[in-house]
């Protein structure tokens, strides 16, 4: 990765939120993160409910504030940008969330949906649609599927749904905020593989947030554990998932259940032998 | 791709809005709602043209003529000073829908725009809105009137206007508060993040989302601006020399004992044209699909206690079981559950399925969402909801047959001999209640405890179940503990009375890797202290693998697979297991190793 | 919780200081001269001068302000234009008659309420139906005209009731009872509409809760489950629209009195708003929101036993 410019680069990024409540000091979900996203690289963000991971993907989208530290974009610094620079960067900046079913307006067709982006951005509405015909082939939807409502379509298509509006303008880098997670084992598998498909053929960058270390392993090139609102352990995915450094990041590994009545045997006894250490 | 005809979960707080153009003909598909516009087209003509259907003047008075009947010259008789009744509530009419008219575009023009402000910008605007809405909310409006009829004089229109500003709150807090649900809403992020300005965001996804609670909002407001302005003039009130339907009212009641008919026609007019606003407003909401009747009798349905297992057409008697049938602590088969569709069919969720527990085994119950796991699980529990309709060649507990139980006979089992831990620890206390408390309450249900000694009991429980002060969790809220303890606190819940069988309904999915790593070793050590067979439903192999003895998986309603989970795991026989297995991603090399980052292939490394 | 209750205190406080003074300037700055009004059509310049100069408004209006604030604060609530009496004797006396109606009909909305809310949530059917007939009568017919007809009916032509006039309870408390009975029971019927849709809206969202079947699921019986449990959470809901329709009681009663010749606030504020009576109207605003801001204090107390998010904060 030497010699080549990081697409995204966080240093120091703070990111506090007021409390409510007469000169309470606000809550600091993030205490000064520093990370790098090269072009065309998925970085794994992985943590528990309150890590302050999801934190760190909004300040990046321009939907948490960043109180401290920067954001810089291809070079550029990002937060703390005007609406109407922040709405030029939703070009090359886009998001997958977490929640299929609040994703998408349930008012509007899939159309519409999908060729807002693009509408907003100038392109005429032929182009617009033809546009989506192509995004719907790409996320392996039928054609008709422009016509209809999103409730029609289960978890795992409205995850489509939402990977092709992120893709509708050609993004460099893609937020996924736990975007498989609310997704049953088998969908959540091919909807994985669709990612991975993607960003072979479009080369975009993902920062992947998920609490699921097995997830961050299938599809992560480097991985960055957050706990607490730091990051207390970053690196090559292969080595932080099976051979991690930090305790933490250990603790979190062996207390993943392996799918293997023998393995996890192996895996729950040797969790206990390391709580024990640590206790010590 | 999944399964084509996933249930939709009932999601968000609203999912109403179907496109504009329906909406007109439902509304003119519902009988009554034709029947009410009709009328209100008939009051509105009848008001506007009222000069030319009567000649009569509706405030010349003649007290020779006062209480005529009905007859010629005065179809429908004369008031108490011998003012014409049909012209008056002609003309009444006018002033009726008027005024009705001006509160609404009174409240409309400030509660719709600062509703909407307020809601999607919050901030001061906010805070300024809200506190003044809350003042104006603490005024009788009545007596608000009051006030400014004193002081300016009486004039039904100026009153109106006045109370359009008084009734602008209600109007504002709703508007508002529609606004902030959508815009908590990830569509609004994901809009944002697209690069839609606020003009856009605004008006593609925030406003369609305010038309049907205003317009019905609307509706409502008529009326109760009619009635309002019908006591004003009723009060004596109203502007002077003009008809209306509330001081044809105070003609009556001052004539109540010599004419009581007086009090028939303005209390029609004002009751029916009321009414028909009120059923417009309904109507439009069905039409609209918000906030849907079915939820109620739904909620009704789950509210009652559960229908009874019943038993399924003749058990297969005399096939003899090769298990040995002593140690078998519940057994199921064949059990179907279904619940009736609105058109008459039925949505069969269960479909044949048979399990057994032995006594001490922990068995894995798999599947995936909609594959009726729970619903196997629940119907063993009798919660289901009465609406489910369910059948069974064979649910017996020890010995027992569940099947017919009555209500109280079945509580009996529950909590004393089965024991259930749910999914979500947070929502599964009662948050109005401690935690020691609901504890307490079942032990002294069923084990006739006294108070002292259940709490001793309880605080026993909660040292065992790994909490570290179980005096100040015991006198805890649940809004005071961890989602992890709250856990703990249902699962020693589930202990309290010893039972013989534990149902765990996905116990950690809903708690992070850690946590769940150590509620499962506490089930683990329980089962393994207390010998109770345990039914463990769940979707992740993680934790099967982790605790099962026995697994069965299942698939749309039926158990496709049943085996020991060593045997399970080695050799799956059935394809959908197969398949299930191999979408778990513990065993993939890491992508690290697989690929590199596109851009750098042949590149630098 | 204390915290909590003295900044709601002192809030209410606020509250009525600023409606009074709002009020005042309202009924000062503008609007026909009340000398006039009070002297008559036919007094000449000099009489309406003095007049004027009698009831103290040619001084400015902001001196009359802090005179008649400085007064208020201490209980005295300035004099009557038209009668010379005390204005906080008036309401003094007609407080009772307005408070003894409002207060039954909160007692029976909330009674009603709770056995018809519950009863249409958890059961449906008949209660459901009587919910549905009430909550349309409640909204369609006016509640005077509900009064008028009841008096007709048992008054009038049953005999049950008086229809008319107000009985002392210390003069005799089945008399009383039976002259507040049919204008309370006419005022309650819209309050009894609301507060019971929200009960039973409360309770279906109650029961549909998690933790009701994980009650269910410990064998405890249905009664338990439904009364001490679902009901405790459904109570808050329900509490705060029965202290918001207290508000409209207030405004209720106003007609209501006049159908059942009750000399209370309402007929005192009516009367007065026709003559243009500013004080004693002045005086009937400050005492309502008063009783207002006491009223929502209770409800705060009530809700906050009820519930310890509250109660803890």
């Amino acid at each position: 990765m030497t010699g080549m410019n990081p697409l995204l680069e966080a240093r120091d990024v703070i990111v506090e939120f007021p409390v409510k409540g007469w000169r309470r000091p606000p809550f600091r979900a993030l205490k000064g993160v520093s990370l790098t996203i090269d072009p065309g690289e998925t970085l794994g963000l992985v943590g528990e409910s309150g890590s302050g991971k999801t934190t760190l993907g909004r300040a990046i989208l321009g939907l948490a504030p960043v109180t401290g530290g920067d954001i810089r974009f291809a070079g550029r610094t990002v937060s703390g940008l005007g609406k109407r620079e922040r709405r030029a960067l939703s070009k090359d900046i886009q998001v997958v969330f977490q929640d299929p079913y609040t994703s998408l307006n349930p008012a509007m067709t899939v159309g519409d949906i999908l060729t807002e982006p693009l509408l907003v951005a100038g392109t005429s509405r032929a182009d617009a649609e033809r546009r989506v015909r192509g995004l719907l082939d790409e996320v392996h939807l039928p054609a008709d599927t422009a016509h209809r409502l999103p409730r029609e379509f289960s978890g795992g298509q409205r995850q489509r749904l939402a990977i092709a509006r992120a893709l509708s303008r050609d993004p460099k880098l893609i937020v996924c905020d736990e975007p498989v997670s609310a997704l049953d084992l088998s969908t959540q598998a091919r909807v994985l593989d669709l990612f991975i498909e993607i960003q072979e053929r479009t080369g975009v960058a993902y920062l992947f947030v998920t609490h699921d270390l097995s997830v961050v392993r299938h599809i992560s090139h480097r991985v960055a554990v957050m706990y607490r609102g730091e990051i207390v352990e970053d690196g090559d995915a292969g080595v932080v998932t099976s051979a991690p450094a930090h305790p933490y990041t250990q603790r979190l590994l062996l207390a993943a259940p392996v799918p293997d009545p023998a393995r996890q045997a192996q895996r729950r006894a040797e969790r206990h032998r390391f709580l024990a250490e640590q206790a010590v | 791709m999944s399964v084509p005809n996933e249930p939709n979960p009932a999601h968000g707080p609203s999912e109403p809005v179907a496109p504009r153009a329906g909406v007109l003909r439902r509304l003119l598909r519902d009988p009554l709602a034709v029947a009410a516009l009709a009328y209100v087209a008939i009051v509105v003509v009848a008001s506007v043209l009222a000069p030319l259907l009567t000649s009569q003047s509706p405030t010349a008075s003649k007290i020779a003529d006062a209480l005529l009947p009905m007859g010629d010259g005065h179809p429908l008789g004369t008031d108490g000073v011998g003012r014409d009744v049909l012209a008056q509530l002609l003309h009444g009419g006018r002033t009726s829908l008027t005024g009705a008219l001006i509160v609404v575009a009174v409240s409309l023009a400030v509660g719709l725009p600062a509703g909407i402000a307020a809601g999607y910008y919050r901030g001061w605007f906010d805070g300024v809105a809200g506190w003044l809405s809350n003042l104006v909310m603490a005024l009788p409006a009545i007596i608000v009137l009051l006030v400014v009829l004193a002081q300016w004089g009486r004039s039904t229109g100026l009153a109106m206007a006045v109370f359009g500003l008084l009734i602008a709150p209600g109007i504002f807090r709703l508007i508002r508060a529609s606004v902030v649900a959508v815009r908590e809403e990830l569509y609004v992020d994901a809009a944002r993040v697209s690069g839609l300005g606020d003009a856009r965001i605004m008006r593609r996804h925030i406003l369609p989302v305010v038309v049907a609670p205003t317009v019905i909002q609307v509706s409502q407001l008529l009326g109760i601006a009619i009635v309002l302005q019908a006591g004003l003039e009723f009060l004596g009130l109203g502007s002077e020399n003009q008809a209306s339907w509330g001081g044809m009212l105070n003609d009556a009641f001052a004539n109540i004992y010599s004419a009581p008919r007086l009090l028939l026609w303005p209390s029609l007019a004002i009751v029916l044209t009321v009414t028909a606003f009120s059923l417009i407003g309904n109507a439009l909401r069905d039409a609209l699909g918000v906030g849907g009747t079915a939820v109620h009798v739904r909620s009704r349905a789950e509210a009652a206690p559960s229908g009874p297992v019943v038993a399924a057409s003749p058990s297969p008697a005399g096939e003899a079981d090769e298990s040995d049938e002593a140690d078998v602590l519940l057994a199921v088969e064949d059990l179907h559950v279904a619940y009736p569709r609105p058109d008459g069919s039925q949505a069969v969720v269960v479909k044949g399925a048979s399990l057994s527990v032995r006594k001490g085994e922990i068995l894995g119950l798999v599947g995936e969402s909609g594959s009726g796991k729970s619903q196997t699980a629940f119907s063993v529990l009798g919660l289901l909801p009465p609406l489910a309709r369910t059948s069974a060649a064979r649910m017996e507990f020890g010995g027992r047959d569940l099947r017919g139980l009555s209500p109280a006979a079945m509580n009996r089992l529950r909590g004393k001999r089965i024991g259930y831990i749910p999914q979500e620890p947070m929502s599964n206390l009662d948050p109005s209640f401690r935690v020691g408390n609901q504890l307490v309450e079942p032990m002294r249900h069923h084990l006739g405890l006294s108070r002292n000694a259940a709490r001793t009991r309880a605080l026993d429980l909660l040292e065992r179940v790994g909490v570290a002060d179980p005096e100040r969790v015991f006198a805890s809220y649940p809004h005071q503990i961890s989602g992890g303890m709250a856990q703990r606190v249902l699962i020693a819940g589930a202990m309290s009375c010893d039972p013989e069988l534990l149902i765990a309904d996905e116990p950690t999915t809903a708690l992070d890797v850690t946590v769940q790593a150590e509620v499962l070793d506490l089930i683990r050590e329980l089962q393994a202290e207390r010998g109770m067979g345990v039914i463990l439903v769940t979707h992740d192999f993680g934790v099967v693998a982790d605790l099962c003895d026995t697994v069965a998986v299942m698939q749309t309603g039926r158990i496709v697979e049943t085996a020991p989970a060593a045997r399970l795991f080695a050799e799956p026989q059935h394809e959908y297991t197969r398949m299930l297995l191999a979408s778990t991603l513990d065993d993939c090399e890491p992508r690290a190793a697989r690929s590199h980052p596109v851009q750098n292939l042949g590149g630098t490394r | 919780m204390i915290t909590f209750l003295l900044r709601r205190l002192a809030a209410g406080v606020v509250l009525v200081f600023v409606i009074a003074t709002a009020t005042f300037f309202l009924t000062g700055l503008t609007g026909s001269d009340p000398a006039q009004r009070i002297a008559g059509t036919q007094a000449g310049a000099a009489q309406v001068a003095a007049k004027r100069h009698e009831l103290g408004l040619d001084r400015p209006l902001v001196e009359r302000y802090a005179d008649w604030l400085g007064h208020a604060v201490r209980g005295d609530l300035g004099t009557s234009w038209f009668t010379n009496q005390p204005v906080s004797r008036v309401v003094g006396e007609a407080l009772p008659v307005s408070l003894s109606l409002v207060l039954a009909a909160i007692l029976l909305t909330a009674a009603v309420s709770i056995v018809l809310g519950v009863a249409a949530a958890v059961r449906g059917g008949w209660a459901d139906r009587v919910l549905q007939v009430v909550s349309v009568v409640a909204f369609a017919v006016p509640n005077f005209l509900v009064g008028m007809i009841l008096a007709l009916v048992f008054a009038v032509q049953l005999g049950l009731f008086p229809a008319i006039g107000y009985v002392k309870p210390s003069v005799d408390p089945a008399g009383w009872l039976a002259s507040i009975t049919l204008p309370a029971l006419a005022l309650a019927i819209g309050a009894i509409a609301t507060v019971a849709a929200q009960t039973r809206g409360s309770m279906i969202d109650v029961l549909r809760q998690d933790y009701i079947r994980t009650l269910r699921s410990r064998g405890l019986p249905a009664r338990s489950v439904l009364l001490k449990h679902a009901l405790r959470n459904a109570a808050p809901a329900s509490l705060t629209v029965l202290s918001l329709q207290f508000i409209a009681l207030i405004g209720g009663a106003v007609v209501i009195e006049q159908v059942f010749g009750l000399t209370g606030i309402g007929e005192r504020a009516t009367s007065a708003a026709s003559q243009g009576d500013v004080p004693l109207v002045l005086g009937v605003v400050v005492v309502t929101v008063v009783l207002v801001v006491i009223v929502n204090l209770l409800a705060d107390v009530l809700l906050g036993w009820l519930n310890p998010k509250v109660r803890m904060s």
